[in-house]
């Protein structure tokens, strides 16, 4: 087992760096040039070439390319990401808040998204045909068709302005985490219902489970033997989703104006303010892997087939 | 000798084809006796063992009568059906390799099936060290060290070897064997099916043997039930079956392993001309 | 044939097949059922209700809300078929080059795919928007080359899993030319799988794309697109929150079609799957995991 997590975390730091190395290429593709969008956006009124020379000084731009990745790398290592270009704050003092914000937001999300698929995706395999099992699956298929925006904003209407319940927006007390955290739940528990469903039926189905009623084992312990087996899949997916929807409250940040990454990103793609777009993809592809490798190492402990693989 | 178990106008029919699959079949298993049945795959065989298990999908629904030692089987609650499985009538499958939970090392189901049968009567140790005593009767050595190994790390005529030792422990009255041999290979099928003799010497007990191959059959039983399409078409005492088969389908089924068997017989012979000249 | 008879026994399907021609003709010949110019501003009709002349009523700038869903079609839509039709070609052909061939190619193709694959996909598009500006096209281009990595990895399962087959390394045994092999025998038998895995992203990436330009990142006004409609629709939301439904609706009713078809046509294809038995199970855990764990992802 201390062989694979080894192995495992090896193989995810060479990802790493290629991670790195393409986002700061990719920024560096960008048709603009830095100097002049930040001349730009600090409201500059004429933009002359010597100007631009200035400012590209002062970014170090004039420096060759490698070296540039290797001091951007060095820093971002100790979480400089630099300056944002338009309001010349820290990167990381506006992304570091964000992220906490949008980490408590995914986090309780998660858990209730879990909670809700295991418990629905077990009810509905042990009754499997049944109108339970039936109905779960009619209304979870159209709720994912649902755009969330248009549910958030329905709920917003109904459950905020019309009944005046819960806060419209912000992030005040825990009241403001209960209707993001419906919507989310509502647009991602679907698909992680639907595969505790099929993996616990493909499970019923198994030989073990034949033999272990054939032992006449009570069905209390079968069933602790196939929520094993099938979490299995599901605990490797589940290790998924807080990267996931950590990379994917964009819409439902913006809806509820939660002071998060979404918001904060949407806001840099609007104003083209590169180092906050390049910190926060870095921070989230690195998220990802990162949980990618837990839940992998966790996957490997529980699923003694799987160690021998790598 | 009196009947173990009767099973009396048996029909299963799949709820969503309402395609019958077992066509009211009616026999009988006498007391420390083997019963074959035989036949094709599909032809019902393991539907109709896992029936007097009481143990088909929720999509199958049965009718008739299983009488086990005079007890109708079929009104039994699920909770004393329960403790007839295992106890009474043991099952020993297929596909040793699926049989056990894939996550747990095999010991987790030994362990589990005896607490379950035995809560009060022994002592922890004592089940144990009978457990331990039953793997090494079915020549299975350092039975510690299996049992604390993963089903995918044995091979599968170990695995099918645990389950006769599992049912030596449990001392059932029947064992049913879902085609023990048919997943192995020719030197482990060899050692199953010696097991499986030795089984019923060693403890008296009655026997429903499902497979398709016919030599074993003719070696372990000592009736036979040939089945086609969920039919039982004919029946009878094992030399006499394979002497005088009366149906066309088990002339069928006994001249193509003749056939095999003969032509067998004739390469070995030929090998041995070649290797002699 | 076979397939399009099973789908036509299944109603709920037929009426997705329904609704997705009917969506996609209007959509192509959107200026032929427009009964008003989409962009036409007419203060005098701002918030009307709906009337014979304008179905569905009018929007903040009086313009009508029918033709605007009709025209919507095209960006909502269209595009994204167009999209998603670019990123399968793209993954079908590197499928077949790493499912078929192996070796040193299939290495190569896996890592860039693994690369691909470990930003999530939200966050990438996010970036190339980032990068190379707001707008339908680049959130076009930014969904072309996040996707393609994802179908390349399930067309080479795919295509591996045929290419195992016999009569297939027979056809390879005697000679037969690959191109011909791969045209005459996998393409045919891997279309099914590579039609099911397609249909089933479609809903999910209108729900996306709708999504970013409801954040403002994707088409530009006056264009109709649906979630521009509903984004200009949240401005008035507390006052005309009746302005949220044509559009959501159509959201809604396009992509449960869409969904639906995916799933009849995955009972199509594999009729197996009808009678709720057992799948034939993959060779290894590992990569059922890995591709479930994909699938999330996207």
């Amino acid at each position: 087992m201390g062989r694979y997590i080894i192995n495992r975390v090896f193989i995810s730091i060479p990802l790493l760096l290629i991670i790195s190395l393409l986002t700061f290429v990719l920024i560096n593709l960008s048709p603009l040039d830095p100097a002049e969008v930040v001349l730009q956006a600090q409201g500059v009124p004429k933009i002359t070439d010597e100007l631009i020379a200035q400012t590209k000084e002062e970014l170090g731009m004039d420096q060759p390319f490698i070296l540039r990745y290797f001091d951007w790398l060095v820093a971002s290592l100790q979480l400089d990401f630099g300056d944002s270009y338009v309001t010349g704050k820290p990167v990381w003092s506006l992304i570091g808040p964000a992220f906490l914000n949008t980490f408590k937001l995914t986090f309780v999300s998660s858990v209730v998204i879990i909670v809700m698929s295991i418990l629905l995706g077990v009810i509905c395999a042990l009754k499997e045909g049944k109108i339970v099992d039936k109905s779960v699956r009619g209304v979870s298929f159209f709720l994912t068709a649902m755009p969330s925006y248009w549910l958030a904003s329905i709920m917003i209407w109904y459950v905020s302005v019309k009944f005046d319940l819960l806060p419209t927006s912000g992030m005040d007390s825990y009241k403001s985490y209960i209707l993001p955290v419906i919507v989310i739940t509502i647009s991602y528990a679907g698909i992680y219902f639907r595969n505790v469903r099929t993996s616990m039926i493909s499970n019923l189905n198994e030989d073990y489970v034949l033999y272990g009623r054939a032992c006449g084992l009570p069905e209390k312990k079968i069933t602790v033997h196939i929520l094993r087996n099938s979490l299995q899949v599901a605990i490797s997916i589940f290790g998924m989703a807080i990267p996931i929807i950590l990379g994917s409250t964009v819409v439902i940040e913006n809806i509820f104006a939660w002071p998060g990454l979404g918001s904060l990103s949407v806001k840099a793609i609007l104003s083209r303010d590169f180092p906050i777009i390049q910190a926060y993809v870095l921070i989230l592809a690195a998220v990802f892997v990162l949980f990618n490798t837990v839940s992998d190492i966790v996957n490997a402990a529980m699923n003694p087939k799987i160690r021998n693989d790598l | 000798m009196e009947n173990i178990l009767e099973v009396r106008n048996l029909r299963v029919w799949d709820l969503n084809s309402d395609k019958v699959l077992i066509a009211n079949n009616s026999f009988d298993l006498r007391r420390s006796s083997c019963l074959a049945i035989v036949g094709e795959s599909g032809s019902g065989k393991s539907i109709t063992c896992r029936s007097i298990m009481r143990l088909n999908g929720s999509s199958l629904r049965q009718s008739g009568e299983i009488l086990f030692k005079g007890e109708n089987l079929t009104t039994l609650s699920e909770k004393k059906m329960r403790r007839k499985r295992g106890r009474k009538l043991c099952m020993i499958l297929q596909n040793g390799m699926s049989a056990f939970d894939p996550s747990c090392v095999i010991g987790v189901h030994l362990k589990e099936t005896l607490a379950e049968h035995f809560d009060c009567d022994w002592k922890k140790n004592e089940i144990e060290e009978k457990m331990k005593l039953a793997m090494e009767s079915v020549m299975l050595k350092n039975p510690i060290e299996i049992m604390n190994k993963y089903p995918h790390q044995l091979s599968g005529g170990m695995l099918q070897r645990i389950m006769i030792a599992l049912a030596i422990v449990l001392e059932p009255d029947i064992i049913i064997a879902d085609e023990p041999t048919t997943a192995l290979d020719t030197v482990s099928q060899f050692e199953v099916v010696e097991q499986f003799i030795q089984l019923r010497k060693k403890m008296g007990c009655s026997m429903i043997f499902i497979s398709h191959d016919l030599g074993v059959v003719r070696k372990i039983a000592d009736e036979v039930l040939v089945m086609k399409d969920g039919e039982i078409v004919e029946r009878g005492p094992t030399e006499a079956i394979f002497l005088k088969p009366e149906h066309k389908y088990t002339k069928y089924l006994v001249s193509t392993r003749l056939a095999l068997s003969e032509n067998f017989k004739k390469l070995m012979r030929g090998e041995t001309i070649v290797a002699e000249s | 044939m076979r397939i399009f008879k099973n789908l036509s026994k299944d109603k709920l399907a037929t009426i997705s097949v329904t609704v997705i021609v009917v969506t996609i003709i209007v959509g192509l010949f959107a200026p032929f059922f427009a009964p008003h110019d989409p962009n036409q501003v007419n203060m005098s009709l701002r918030y009307a209700s709906s009337s014979w002349e304008y179905l569905l009523g009018n929007d903040h700038l009086g313009r009508c809300i029918l033709s605007r869903i009709i025209y919507g079609i095209r960006p909502s839509v269209l595009w994204v078929l167009v999209a998603l039709f670019i990123s399968v070609l793209i993954g079908a052909v590197l499928g077949f080059l790493s499912g078929y061939f192996r070796g040193k190619v299939d290495a190569f193709i896996m890592r860039v795919c693994d690369i691909m694959l470990s930003f999530p996909g939200y966050v990438m598009t996010l970036a190339i928007v980032g990068i190379l500006g707001v707008g339908l096209g680049n959130i076009l281009i930014a969904f072309i080359l996040v996707k393609w990595a994802w179908f390349a990895r399930v067309i080479r399962t795919s295509v591996m899993q045929y290419s195992e087959l016999e009569y297939v390394k027979f056809s390879k045994a005697s000679g037969i030319s690959d191109l011909k092999i791969i045209y005459k025998h996998l393409v045919p038998v891997t279309f099914s799988d590579i039609a099911v895995i397609s249909s089933s992203s479609i809903g999910s990436m209108i729900l996306q794309i709708s999504g970013f330009s409801f954040l403002g990142l994707g088409i530009q006004a006056p264009n109709a697109e649906w979630g521009m409609m509903l984004n200009e629709a949240r401005e008035v939301m507390f006052t005309r929150p009746e302005l949220m439904l044509a559009p959501g609706l159509a959201i809604v009713i396009v992509v449960s079609a869409f969904n639906f078809l995916s799933d009849a046509l995955q009972v199509a294809l594999d009729p197996k799957l009808l009678n709720s038995k057992k799948r034939p199970q993959q060779k290894s855990p590992t990569t059922t995991v890995k591709i479930q764990k994909k699938e999330v992802a996207h």
